[in-house]
């Protein structure tokens, strides 16, 4: 499995053609408190780059971008009551949904750990 | 992942924000610094909820110094004063405080700010965002005799919550003691070593005080305060989430110079007298809304879900557009979305079913009377 990153905050592990997507660490640190997520439908086509789901903080609505296209196969119902998990575990249990890629060859555009590290460690 | 609305943005600076007194201290205590009305604030130490939760039940210390302090004397203060506000200034006692407003000829609010009689004059806190538009039009409105000062030298503190009154105690001394003032009572205190300001007042809906001191000293206060057990720093984003749960209107969002007092819901801002007598700026248009009712008015919203409403968001009534939403956020205390919003007239009632539009959805919403939260003045 190897796990990508974009320069929007989001993370994406695939395995096969399925991808996991969530935001990162440093995403939660500066968003603060969530208290609600609006997730995609199962079934629902994303397009790289486009708005996919929405992370509710106390002061602020953010979008989350497609790290890649595809369609939604499954969005994680854990956070319908606890949106706080994003914040506790954004990176493992606080992940989002899961795409079925169109095309794998997007994932060369993004970065992975120690770029994406590195690019944070810039802002 | 993208921060779609940022807390403010009414600033319009070109040099780029600048520090306050605090902001060394602030950024030794891990906050996180934005830009808010021209300066570098702190949003948030540990996190807006916990910030938040932890001023309802104990103190919260906020650094409000990107406010402006004015001081306005002469003997023609009080007169020239009351022709630019709505306020009976006349029958403000000594150390007392009023909430006031700035109003624009056509009776659209310039800006809501505190005036408190001092000897010799006035002392005005107005909004930092809005304090360089509000000192241009004080300084083009008030006649010749009469002086007016920035009090550009002195940081602002706000100790908030229920427990403010006993950490600040243990420090300020004065004539009189702490306990001697009630809300929106203010007095001279020595508060550790520095002649402080101290009016039992604030943002928050509860027990507090606002505490005015030389910036020099502001570091030294701030430390001392949050060495008590009840305080801990609050950043701005707490700030605004118990104010809006407290339902009070935050200039540049809730208030605007197209908005009136009127249809505001800050009637009580206008003084009896004034109502008989005018004289303030948009007093005619003013006192018809007073009389006929305005077309729209500011009332609070509780949504039901988990998604929040953001200022801007259309408030239906069936599919009829019946309002806007000029604030809104998630309320830690209630654990819920809520807002304020201006609707039409007929529907302000207490319970009356709404829907804001957000995100292409459709939240369900109810009319709810403010504040959300009770006061907890100490009257």
């Amino acid at each position: 499995m190897s796990r990508y990153f974009t320069k929007d905050h989001e993370w994406i592990d695939v395995e096969g053609d399925i991808g996991t997507v969530g935001i990162t660490d440093y995403a939660q640190s500066q968003l603060g408190d969530i208290t609600f997520v609006e997730l995609p439908a199962a079934g629902q086509a994303v397009k790289k780059g486009d708005s996919a789901s929405v992370v509710d903080s106390v002061k602020a609505a953010s979008d989350v971008y497609a790290p890649v296209s595809g369609s939604v196969t499954e969005a994680n119902g854990a956070l319908e009551e606890e949106p706080e998990l994003v914040n506790s575990d954004a990176e493992v249990g606080g992940w989002l949904f899961r795409v079925k890629l169109d095309d794998s060859g997007e994932l060369s555009g993004l970065m992975d750990r120690a770029a994406y590290d590195a690019y944070v460690a810039e802002l | 992942m993208s921060v779609a609305s940022e807390i403010d943005n009414e600033s319009e600076v070109a040099a780029g924000p600048e520090p306050l007194p605090l902001d060394a201290w602030h950024r030794d205590r891990g906050a996180r610094m934005v830009e808010f009305a021209g300066y570098w604030m702190p949003v948030q130490y540990e996190g807006i909820i916990a910030e938040h939760l932890w001023t309802r039940e104990s103190a919260g210390l906020f650094d409000v110094s990107h406010m402006g302090q004015l001081l306005v004397s002469g003997d023609q203060a009080e007169a020239a004063l009351e022709a630019l506000l709505p306020a009976d200034l006349g029958s403000l006692e000594l150390g007392a405080l009023r909430y006031s407003l700035l109003l624009a000829e056509d009776g659209g609010i310039l800006d809501d700010l505190i005036a408190a009689r001092w000897p010799g004059g006035f002392y005005l806190v107005v909004n930092g965002a809005t304090k360089w538009d509000d000192i241009a039009h004080l300084r083009e409105h008030l006649p010749d005799e009469v002086t007016l000062n920035h009090l550009d030298d002195r940081a602002l503190l706000a100790l908030q919550g229920p427990k403010a009154f006993a950490a600040l105690d243990r420090h300020a001394s004065g004539e009189y003691a702490l306990s001697g003032l009630t809300f929106m009572r203010g007095g001279r205190f020595d508060l550790a070593g520095c002649d402080a300001w101290i009016s039992r007042s604030g943002y928050t809906g509860e027990d507090g005080f606002e505490i005015s001191i030389p910036a020099e000293d502001a570091e030294r206060v701030a430390e001392l305060l949050c060495a008590e057990p009840e305080v801990k720093p609050i950043g701005l984003g707490a700030r605004d989430s118990l104010r809006l749960e407290a339902g009070l209107p935050l200039y540049g969002h809730d208030l605007t110079d197209e908005i009136d007092p009127i249809s505001a819901g800050l009637t009580f801002a206008i003084s009896k007298s004034r109502r008989a007598e005018g004289g303030f700026p948009g007093a005619e248009r003013i006192l018809g809304l007073l009389e006929q009712g305005p077309e729209r008015t500011r009332v609070g919203l509780m949504l039901e879900g988990r998604m929040a409403a953001r200022e801007g968001a259309k408030v239906l009534s069936g599919n009829q557009e019946v309002g806007i939403v000029t604030s809104g956020g998630f309320s830690p205390s209630l654990e819920r979305p809520i807002a304020m919003a201006y609707v039409d007239r007929e529907l302000r009632s207490e319970g009356t079913t709404l829907a804001v539009e957000m995100r292409g959805k459709r939240l369900d919403a109810r009319v709810t009377p403010l504040p959300f939260v009770s006061h907890r003045y100490h009257r």
